[in-house]
């Protein structure tokens, strides 16, 4: 699977435009090249989680997707996805179905961490041939920035406000990809956004033709949620790689393989510092808490190397 | 050609669904309606069906697989009682405003709590909103004849809505009684081969399901959604007809049981209607005018039939198996005396809560129920709301 | 119920929605101009274009068409002037006001 890039970009848009995503949205980013990584010509049946993206691409009778979509509620992408490739596979065992489809569903960090989290781990465990795609912006934004367990430690959100008694959210955020690995699918990989999208392209390409089940978390920042200057997503996705926030790796039938380590890692107020929810953290008196997130960084980091060795 | 069998309720539609061969099935065990899917998976891993088995962790996520795999154009159904309907609540009334003709075999269990796992109707009394077609049974046989009329009547094109097929938890879930099966043949045709306009996996055409609507198409839409449900009385009852070809076993949207002359009435739904029908029998025998009307079809409701059945009566006993906490009656009760108003009929009618959890029904208390109708009917009463069988 | 969408719009009648709100043709968003959300866009400069097309997956609305290899002109009808593609060309032939590289 060598990636042409230019070939890649030169296929069909299976999302299309209007739908009524945030201008600079990093959901529809994710979306747009996940589904590049279909194979010219094959067919495939998209899902949704409710959140942002399904609220915004199926508005009716207005629909963003060129294939085929099923939006079921908030919590049970994995498993309404798990009922299309059941369907399948019994309309093609009787003879009702020649053609090949692949199944993809997409879910918001809400949906997946979190209310999402017994329906996609049942559809994992089950190892339903499809693609399970969190776009993880690391909070509820489609009912107003509340925390959520993807949400980094510190980030201001409207349910964990900055306060005289708060610092932001006091949790750690969760390790998804690991819990998902820990079901023994056959792919699992973590990705974002980078200059030629190769990584993303990959991931996605291996995820969707890998048989059995696939997961993948996609860092897609939200500029409202994270309150950054709209036009620098690229630059916010690159300092989460070069800081190791969101490391790049794969669990390949089990085996952690790490896809990219930085030349020099980069301090994390590189990333925090450019993010209007970690403003307070800035401020003089809470430079400990930036050395605290830098430790959690660091630890999870090492932990990474290790399980990649 | 017919066969005798000796079947539990959850056999005989388990064997019905061996007819019928369904696509998908996603299920989770919940007691008492487990066995359906653990006869079925049987009969997945002995090769007599080729239906695709989905062994979900929870009933919630049965729903869900089960809308996205009829959503993809597979005929589809799953199995569950009381919490586990409770877990599906959000995706009962999806699956009916997607117009999925799902069919679920709701076998009735008291809702927690206390946990109970015995019979009462608050598990599928509590989603007589949620948009789907109801059709309940006495006992083991019409069990397995409404599981096999349900993919007719759901799939019908003026329809396209899901159904649930209820019988009663232990009642006659697990009690084994004699029943007449039709062939194998017969069901395969009567039921046949499910060919949805449209469909997801349909190679000539995409589907996208399950849209955001903004309000000025939510209510339009609603309202297209009743008329799938007001169509379903009258596939209900040509599917009944076809069906009688076939069995010989006429069904209709109730029944009535010594209606024609009755001035004292019981109108309930379940297998209680068997021992009710022995009570009639009875007070009958002592001259007394007693009749029953047991409802199939509680969704959509046949309103002014029941209405018009219980005209000429002096008074009127509404059993609900299952309270509805609003201080002044249960569902039937509330749709009874309703239909009645509409139709300006005026008789005394007296609202029964009765059977929950488990609670045995006997012959003794259905004649006491037929007593104090007389006894309303003669002085009226300011209590029209009671319970039976309970415990002062 | 209606299978044609041309006669879905806000004010239709019940009988014309399509049974349980499904549709029956992909992509059909496009119908919708998202590109009035606002005046300011993007401006494509095609001699300095390299056609590297490194714009193109950045775009969160597929505003950006490329075919034959090549891309073309912004679809400013879709185009939501987020400014994206302004910083994620490196031979500056984007342009958008209040984008500084």
């Amino acid at each position: 699977m060598s990636y042409n890039f230019k070939e890649v970009m030169n296929r069909p848009e299976r999302l299309a435009p209007g739908h009524r995503m945030c201008a600079g949205c990093g959901g529809t980013i994710a979306v747009r090249n996940v589904l590049r990584a279909l194979h010219e010509g094959d067919k495939a049946v998209i899902g949704n989680a409710t959140g942002c993206l399904e609220v915004s691409t199926f508005m009716y009778p207005y629909v963003a997707y060129q294939d085929s979509y099923i939006h079921n509620a908030f919590e049970n992408a994995g498993a309404t996805m798990s009922g299309v490739e059941g369907a399948y596979k019994a309309l093609r065992r009787k003879g009702k179905l020649d053609e090949t489809y692949k199944f993809i569903t997409f879910g918001g960090d809400g949906g997946t961490y979190d209310i999402g989290l017994q329906s996609l781990s049942g559809a994992m465990e089950r190892n339903h041939d499809m693609v399970y795609v969190c776009y993880d912006n690391g909070a509820y934004m489609n009912t107003g920035i509340q925390r959520s367990s993807a949400t980094p430690m510190y980030a201001d959100t409207t349910t964990t406000p900055v306060g005289s008694e708060s610092n932001g959210k006091p949790q750690n955020r969760k390790d998804l990809a690991q819990v998902i690995a820990a079901h023994d699918i056959p792919y699992v990989a973590q990705t974002t956004f980078t200059r030629n999208f190769k990584d993303l392209h990959t991931k996605a390409e291996k995820a969707i033709y890998t048989p059995g089940a696939a997961f993948l978390n996609i860092m897609a920042p939200c500029p409202r949620g994270w309150r950054y200057n709209t036009p620098d997503i690229m630059e916010i996705c690159r300092l989460g790689v070069e800081t190791c926030y969101w490391p790049l790796f794969e669990v390949i039938e089990g085996k952690w393989v790490l896809n990219y380590t930085p030349k020099q890692k980069l301090p994390i107020e590189d990333w925090l510092v450019k993010q209007g929810r970690f403003k307070h953290l800035f401020k003089k008196e809470n430079e400990y808490l930036i050395e605290e997130f830098q430790k959690e960084v660091d630890r999870r980091w090492e932990d990474l190397l290790k399980r990649c060795e | 050609m017919a066969r005798r069998d000796r079947l539990s309720g959850n056999e005989a539609v388990a064997e019905a669904l061996r007819q019928i061969n369904p696509d998908v099935m996603p299920a989770f065990p919940i007691t008492p309606s487990t066995e359906i899917p653990q006869y079925f998976s049987k009969f997945v891993a002995n090769g007599q069906v080729d239906t695709e088995f989905i062994p979900v962790e929870s009933e919630h996520s049965a729903m869900s697989a089960a809308i996205g795999a009829e959503a993809a154009g597979a005929r589809t159904l799953s199995a569950t009682s009381s919490c586990g309907m409770a877990y599906m609540w959000e995706e009962l009334y999806i699956a009916a405003s997607n117009r999925l003709p799902i069919a679920l075999a709701l076998v009735n269990r008291a809702l927690s709590g206390p946990i109970n796992i015995n019979c009462d109707h608050s598990d599928s009394m509590g989603a007589r909103d949620a948009g789907w077609i109801q059709i309940y049974a006495e006992n083991n046989q019409e069990a397995y004849d409404n599981m096999v009329q349900a993919f007719r009547i759901a799939e019908h094109k003026d329809v396209r809505l899901p159904i649930m097929v209820c019988q009663d938890g232990f009642i006659t879930s697990h009690a084994v009684e004699n029943i007449t099966l039709l062939e194998d043949e017969e069901v395969k045709n009567f039921v046949g081969e499910y060919h949805p306009e449209h469909y997801m996996l349909n190679p000539q055409e995409t589907m996208a399901i399950g849209p955001y609507s903004v309000t000025n198409y939510y209510m339009e839409a609603k309202r297209a959604q009743a008329e799938g449900l007001h169509n379903a009385k009258r596939v209900i009852k040509e599917v009944a007809d076809e069906f009688a070809k076939i069995s010989g076993r006429q069904y209709g949207w109730f029944e009535e049981y010594q209606m024609e002359d009755a001035e004292y009435a019981m109108v309930l739904i379940g297998s209680a209607a068997g021992t009710a029908k022995d009570a009639v029998d009875k007070l009958r025998a002592e001259g007394k005018k007693v009749g029953l009307i047991k409802i199939r079809m509680f969704r959509p409701f046949p309103a002014e039939e029941i209405a018009q059945a219980l005209k000429n009566v002096k008074a009127v006993a509404l059993m609900d198996r299952t309270e509805s906490y609003n201080d002044h009656g249960g569902p039937i009760g509330a749709e009874v005396m309703a239909a009645l108003f509409r139709a300006k009929i005026s008789c005394e009618a007296v609202n029964y809560v009765y059977g929950l959890g488990g609670r045995d029904v006997r012959v003794e208390h259905i004649e006491e129920v037929f007593a104090e109708l007389e006894k309303v009917a003669a002085e009226g009463t300011d209590s029209a709301y009671r319970y039976m069988g309970l415990r002062e | 119920m209606a299978t044609d969408m041309s006669k879905i719009n806000e004010s239709c009648s019940w009988k014309d929605l399509t049974e349980g709100m499904q549709v029956y043709e992909g992509g059909s968003s496009a119908k919708f101009h998202t590109g009035e959300w606002t005046a300011i866009k993007p401006e494509f400069d095609a001699e300095k274009c390299t056609q590297c097309l490194l714009c193109v997956p950045v775009c969160p609305d597929s505003a950006i068409p490329v075919s034959d290899y090549k891309r073309g002109e912004f679809d400013y009808d879709h185009c939501k002037g987020c400014g994206i593609c302004v910083n994620a060309c490196k031979p500056g032939a984007i342009t958008m006001k209040g984008v500084n590289k």
